[in-house]
């Protein structure tokens, strides 16, 4: 039923669709349309931080080990962390796979 | 009460704004508008106005200003005419949406090409479904009135007001006009104060996405405020009443009580048109006259109501809508009488196209076809009326 694709009823929304809550963009799912994913070969990785500047999305975060691993819930695949490595540690992988 | 002097409409448009205390003004200038906001301009920079004036590089950008000024809380105004009005388009949808309260009067101009700068209704019609509130004035009391009326109720029901005044035939005329007492418009036109807005001590978000899942439930929000500022509407021109003893209705009916033949017709005509059903009258003709003022929402109880028993109705468009069964007016007079157990004929003119004159005369000559249709059918789903074969 067409009613049921819709997220909240009209009558819940404030004025102009504005959103009242700020900052709550981060709740948003980007990641769900990746077709390829980026993977990480720790061997070749020199840590340089390359993939976390160049990211768009701002999807890459140091762990604790000092590698920068990819956040999935917003990555999109774009693939420009693997083209910019330095080292060719990050591959594109093809989500079905 | 104020006192009655004679003014160039225009002027007093101008003066009306300032009287509302408006924050920013933005506009691009373009004939028949320019006096409005030039008038405007001197005032700000003779000191008499505490006002931004922001002189922009078009008629988008003067549109985008007023939206970003708006969502900020405070008073805007602009003003266009025809291709100004096309420039500004994609936004005007924009500030509907937003709901934000931005006002605006149009010194309506034909459209190009060929290059006009004359007076009919193409450049508002283009507006129709944009989800302004749009009124029409018929003189230049009415538009100063219509002024005040248009902050009063697009800061209430939170939409923008687009009013309407025929260029040139009403902007540049010099009529006796009142201008409200001060203090009578600060109790009309009270401070400006929004709920939401753009305030960084209270951050929202304005302009989000609508997905799939969100867009229909938020057109659906928008359709039910406007068609709810309808009461709005009638409550700030009860309001006025009480303020100023002058009566505005949705619809204007001009000798409607036992007419049987009416032609429907919105802003500055109206004035021709009533001479002709004088004419008409002294004839022994049961003839009437409807105008439209409130253009969005449309008034469709008020007009049903208006139309009384009349056996044949003739609109008068002052817009070609290209390749459609009638004139803007046109589609939509038909489309409330088809839902209604009143079913009168209908015929359908387009005049007065680029100020082409619409004479007495001619009124008499509308009205007279508008009787043929009572006896046969109408041949046509709009004339284009005066056209040299």
């Amino acid at each position: 039923m067409p009613k049921d694709q819709g997220l909240v009823s009209w009558k819940e929304l404030a004025p102009g669709m504005f959103i009242l809550e700020p900052g709550n963009s981060v709740k948003f799912k980007t990641g769900d349309w990746r077709t390829y994913r980026p993977v990480l070969d720790k061997e070749k990785c020199i840590k340089c931080g390359m993939c976390y500047a160049i990211c768009p999305d701002l999807c890459y975060k140091k762990d604790e080990g000092g590698y920068y691993i990819v956040n999935l819930y917003y990555c999109k695949g774009c693939g420009l962390c693997a083209k910019h490595c330095p080292k060719g540690a990050i591959t594109m992988v093809l989500e079905e796979d | 009460m104020g006192k009655v002097i004679a003014k160039e409409v225009s002027i007093a448009i101008a003066e009306a704004v300032a009287q509302c205390k408006v924050d920013v003004i933005s506009a691009y200038p373009i004939t028949p508008q320019t006096h409005i906001v030039e008038h405007l301009a001197e005032l700000v920079n003779n000191g008499e106005l505490d006002a931004e004036y922001i002189p922009v590089e078009s008629e988008h950008a003067a549109m985008s200003a007023c939206i970003g000024a708006s969502a900020t809380g405070v008073r805007t105004f602009t003003s266009t005419s025809s291709q100004g009005l096309l420039l500004m388009y994609e936004n005007l949808f924009i500030a509907s949406a937003f709901r934000l309260p931005v006002v605006m009067v149009i010194a309506n101009r034909s459209i190009s090409a060929p290059i006009s700068i004359w007076n009919d209704h193409s450049d508002v019609m283009t507006m129709r479904d944009s989800g302004w509130i749009q009124t029409f004035a018929e003189n230049g009391q009415e538009a100063v009135d219509l002024v005040y009326h248009a902050y009063r109720v697009a800061e209430k029901a939170l939409f923008p007001v687009a009013l309407n005044i025929d260029g040139f035939t009403l902007s540049h005329v010099i009529e006796p006009i009142e201008l409200l007492d001060q203090e009578l418009v600060d109790k009309y036109v009270p401070p400006l104060r929004m709920k939401y807005k753009l305030d960084p001590k209270k951050p929202i978000s304005m302009g989000a996405i609508g997905v799939p899942e969100i867009y229909t439930e938020a057109k659906k929000a928008q359709d039910k405020a406007l068609k709810a500022s309808y009461r709005i509407i009638m409550n700030a021109w009860k309001e006025f009443e009480k303020l100023t003893g002058r009566r505005y209705q949705p619809i204007e009916s001009y000798k409607m009580e036992d007419a049987e033949v009416t032609l429907i017709i919105m802003g500055s005509l109206a004035g021709t048109a009533m001479d002709a059903v004088d004419l008409l009258r002294k004839k022994g003709k049961k003839v009437g006259l409807i105008r439209i003022r409130l253009w969005r929402p449309f008034p469709l109880k008020d007009f049903l109501r208006a139309i009384g028993k009349v056996r044949a109705i003739g609109v008068v468009d002052r817009a070609v809508s290209h390749g459609s069964t009638g004139g803007p007016v046109g589609i939509e007079v038909r489309s409330a009488l088809y839902q209604s157990n009143k079913r009168p004929k209908v015929v359908n003119f387009v005049a007065g196209l680029s100020g082409r004159d619409v004479t007495v005369e001619d009124f008499v000559e509308l009205f007279e076809k508008t009787y043929e249709a009572i006896s046969k059918k109408p041949r046509f789903s709009y004339e284009i009326y005066g056209v040299k074969e």
